[in-house]
């Protein structure tokens, strides 16, 4: 019954139009991205995002998720070529970031694409890269210290930073409880801004305090 | 329930359905490649799809009539096509042209290892590596030996390259050339380079072809660029068992710019007292250095000043071999000043500009006695005993500009032009003997970088030199080629013409010389993936005009080098563990100084290998290196004049036993005194091999010494410490 109901729902408000083509496309870009099990399918909504965002030429939001779900392909295919994914989200970064400027989000997913391009090889990359994703979490700190996205990924990282490098488990966990914190506040901007991370953050927390 | 459901979807789909056209197709490349994961859009619509990994795509759309569809895909030009869509099954195929980009261009690299994060493709070793080298004691020169063309040479510093002499090899830093790299040559101890590898973010070891930028070396260069703005301000501190250091090194609050200043001593006077020598040091070797740098970021660039100070003083004793009572006494005082300033700047509209100006003094005092057992000079009274009872004091100034502009042609090729300009000012006083040499040294230069596609790059280059003191010009061309065969596989073939002056102790005698020329051929095959760099090349190399010192000073010396080299370096099949092995096969003759033949120069080994094991372990915060290098001996001469028939004969020869050397060092990163501490301990020759660089003769020829290192091993402890005022900064935050 309840299956019928939704139905009718998006029946009726597919043909009557309350959402204008722009709603309604990134609601099923948020659908598919929920549903998105492998690599191939993100990819697919990360492409989606992408043409919406270029259909709409003013609008920052598709371009960060076609960013985000790209970058989450880096992570979903083991096999991923994590530079060459690194470089594609960049571009749509750059893309975002020229519509929206000084977003915390969009620094955030900055300092996410840098770390994924560290783990390649950390040895050699944690001066370069590990600089890039420090330089991505201060400029988000400037922009919005109360978005609790900031402290959930600056802790990620750092927990694998060695102690002796200013990094370490203890100084993950405080990160965590900052962002378990602040996501109890949080309201995004609307409903389509980034809201994602509090189950995340939690988790995170969970991991680092047993 | 369920059939309702089903029902009213279908429905639904029905709806949709009708007024929806299938689009199909495929994208490729220019070569018919398939290309995946290309965007297919229909311009201002959301309708569209990505291509498989076949190629393939295909996608619905409720959008009618004239449309304009969009492929795209990063590397390569985005296309457009008007269609009209009328029927409901439609066939679209796409050829996409790849853009000439950085990242994707094939890069000369034939003759060169890269170092550093810049272009990744290119990368064998990092910065990094310098300092986690097992057994290299952080010597840019040791670990550069770890790579194939260098040989294992111990008795003396510099980098002998394919069959190269040591000074055949100059080092430059942000472009302009070093006079004195290495501390002031002793006898038979090989010194190390004066400059610390944390100064650079780059190292470019190239073994030959290389660019028409550099000049005045036959076998190679190693270009230093030095780092930019530091990424914090920091205090740090260094404690070791032969030196002490301080230093401090400032970022302004904006970012915008730096400043630093660093200070070392190093006494190895604990040192010698636990570990013994093989010589008697009757002056302990004392160093003083001293540096400072600014940095300034500018509109489009940067400018940098790098200077440093180092004064040292040593004094030491060995047995003399020809005399069992006599004793030879080499004392040395050097004082060195080097002066770096480097501007480099985008200009706009494709130029870019790099300015460098040079400035170093050396002044080096060296006093050799014989001494009886009492250590007490012995006046010489025979000819042999004169020649080892002598006063050098020599000055060697360098002043250097240089000037470098880059204009983007097409794409991403360059045109590159510029020119240098040294003065040299040389003044030995041997015993009361003044000899001065003066040269005005000039070079124009232009190369094109020509990125024909992203499969095929050209590098076109000449170099025109003229040199006061020879009086004497000449003009070298230049020509690289790369070709990519495959993902991450390349051909690069090189061919260059190399001039270098000869050495001012032949220029200081009466003297026609010109210079000494080497040619250059370098094949090259190189296959890299992200953690994996096999690298396979080629070479064959011919002197000509090389200095002969008998009967009279010339230019009649000829040689020869070819060989094969190997290098693989892998992280990735051993989780955590980093290795690289490299191999050089050198074959090579010269006729040069007082060599009566074609012979196989004394600092060639045929075959040299060695392998550099890294491991970091996490949990512990610790690194484990090891470096292991072999070479096979190397051939040894007592080079005699027979009075008889006036000329150089051999009177003795040999080959000296196989090379072996494992070293080990392991870093530790802790904290002390709320720093942030790396602990280092190293020991070279852990096995403590035999080893034998090759023997001096007595001057009448009946005994031969070996020479071998002063001590068997070294060992190294040091910490070195740093506090980071950025970082604790950090601290402070993550608290809040």
């Amino acid at each position: 019954m309840k299956h019928l109901l939704v139905i009718t729902f998006l029946m009726v408000t597919g043909l009557v139009s309350a959402q204008t083509k722009y709603e309604s496309g990134m609601a099923k870009g948020f659908e598919q991205m929920k549903a998105a099990k492998t690599a191939e399918e993100m990819t697919a909504t990360a492409s989606f995002f992408e043409r919406i965002a270029d259909a709409e030429k003013d609008k920052w939001l598709p371009y960060y998720y076609a960013a985000y779900a790209n970058y989450l392909t880096g992570w979903m295919n083991p096999n991923a070529d994590k530079d060459k994914v690194g470089d594609k989200s960049k571009d749509l970064i750059t893309k975002a970031e020229i519509l929206e400027k000084n977003n915390a989000d969009l620094f955030v997913l900055r300092q996410m694409v840098a770390v994924m391009q560290l783990t390649v090889d950390p040895m050699s990359r944690f001066q370069s890269y590990g600089a890039q994703a420090t330089e991505a979490i201060e400029n988000a700190k400037k922009a919005d210290a109360t978005n609790p996205r900031i402290y959930l990924m600056e802790g990620r990282y750092k927990m694998n930073v060695p102690e002796a490098y200013g990094g370490g488990k203890e100084i993950g966990k405080a990160l965590f409880i900052k962002s378990v914190e602040l996501f109890k506040t949080y309201k995004p901007a609307s409903e389509m801004h980034p809201s994602w991370g509090k189950d995340q953050a939690e988790q995170m927390l969970e991991q680092v305090s047993k | 329930m369920k059939y309702l459901v089903v029902l009213l979807t279908s429905f639904f789909a029905f709806l949709v359905a009708h007024g929806q056209v299938k689009i199909n197709g495929s994208v490729r490349d220019m070569k018919s490649r398939i290309v995946a994961g290309a965007n297919i859009v229909i311009k201002g619509s959301y309708d569209g799809t990505t291509s498989d990994s076949t190629g393939h795509f295909s996608f619905k759309t409720m959008e009618k009539a004239e449309q304009t569809i969009v492929v795209s895909n990063i590397g390569f030009k985005s296309v457009e096509q008007k269609i009209t869509i009328d029927k409901e099954l439609m066939e679209l195929n796409f050829a996409l042209k790849e853009e000439i980009s950085e990242l994707k261009a094939v890069v000369v690299t034939a003759g060169s290892f890269e170092a550093g994060d810049k272009k990744r493709a290119s990368t064998v070793l990092s910065s990094l590596d310098v300092v986690t080298t097992g057994g290299a004691n952080a010597d840019i020169t040791s670990v550069l030996k770890t790579l194939p063309g260098a040989q294992q040479v111990g008795e003396q510093e510099g980098l002998f390259v394919r069959g190269g002499a040591g000074y055949e090899a100059k080092q430059f830093i942000d472009g302009t050339m070093v006079n004195n790299p290495f501390y002031s040559s002793v006898p038979d101890i090989a010194q190390r380079g004066r400059f610390s590898p944390f100064l650079f973010k780059g190292t470019v070891f190239s073994t030959g072809g290389y660019s028409a930028l550099y000049g005045q070396a036959l076998s190679s260069v190693v270009i230093l660029e030095s780092i930019d703005l530091p990424d914090q301000s920091q205090v740090s501190a260094s404690l070791s068992t032969v030196f002490l250091g301080a230093g401090f090194q400032e970022l302004a609050k904006n970012k915008k710019s730096s400043w630093g200043i660093n200070y070392g001593y190093t006494n190895v006077w604990p040192y010698f007292q636990i570990v013994k020598q093989g010589v008697d040091y009757f002056k302990i070797p004392e160093f003083h250095s001293a540096d400072a740098n600014f940095r300034i970021k500018t509109k489009g660039g940067m400018i940098k000043y790098y200077t440093t100070f180092s004064k040292n003083d040593l004094g030491l004793r060995r047995p003399d071999i020809d005399s069992l009572n006599l004793k030879d006494a080499f004392a040395l005082n050097n004082t060195n000043w080097y002066n770096n300033l480097s501007w480099r700047e985008f200009l706009g509209k494709g130029w870019k500009m790099n300015l460098g100006l040079s400035y170093s003094t050396d002044k080096t005092i060296i006093d050799q006695q014989l001494q009886n057992q009492q250590n007490i000079p012995v006046d010489g009274g025979n000819a042999w005993m004169k020649t080892k009872t002598y006063s050098l004091n020599n000055l060697s100034d360098l002043s250097q500009i240089k000037a470098v502009f880059d204009k983007r042609i097409s794409g991403i090729s360059i045109l590159r032009f510029g020119s240098e300009y040294m003065y040299a000012y040389n003044k030995s006083i041997y015993n009361t003997l003044p000899i001065v040499l003066k040269d005005h040294f000039v070079a124009a230069f232009a190369e094109a970088d020509l990125n024909i596609t992203n499969d095929l790059a050209l590098k076109l280059g000449a170099r025109l030199e003229q040199s006061s003191l020879l009086n004497k010009a000449n003009l070298a061309p230049r020509l690289a080629i790369a070709y990519k065969t495959g993902n991450g596989t390349q051909v690069s073939i090189a061919y260059g013409d190399f001039y270098q002056k000869p050495e001012n102790n032949q220029l200081m005698f009466p003297n026609n010389l010109g210079y000494t020329k080497a040619q250059h051929f370098i094949a090259n095959y190189m296959k890299v993936t992200t953690l994996q760099t096999f690298r396979v090349e080629a070479f064959y190399k011919k002197y000509e005009d090389l200095v002969k010192t008998f009967p009279n000073l010339n230019n009649d010396g000829t040689g020869l080098a070819k060989g094969i080299e190997l290098f693989w370096r892998d992280k990735k099949t051993i989780k955590g563990m980093d290795y690289w092995i490299s191999y050089s096969y050198l074959d090579t003759k010269r006729d040069y100084l007082n060599y009566p033949q074609s012979l196989q120069p004394n600092f060639a080994a045929n075959h040299t290998a060695s392998i550099v094991l890294k491991r970091f372990i996490t949990k512990i915060n610790t690194g484990f290196n090891f470096t292991y290098t072999y070479a096979t001996g190397r051939p040894y001469y007592n080079i005699r004049y027979e009075t008889t028939h006036s000329k150089y004969t051999i009177a003795d020869q040999g080959k000296t036993i196989d090379y072996h050397n494992l070293g080990f060092s392991l870093n530790y990163l802790t904290k002390i005194f709320k720093s942030y501490a790396v602990v280092v301990a190293s020991i070279t020759n852990v096995l403590g091999s035999n080893q034998v660089f090759g023997y001096n003769y007595s001057l009448n020829g009946t005994y031969k010494e070996a020479i071998t290192p002063v001590a068997p091993r070294f060992f190294f402890i040091g910490c070195f410490l740093s506090w980071g005022v950025d970082r604790r900064q950090d601290a402070i935050n993550n608290n809040l």
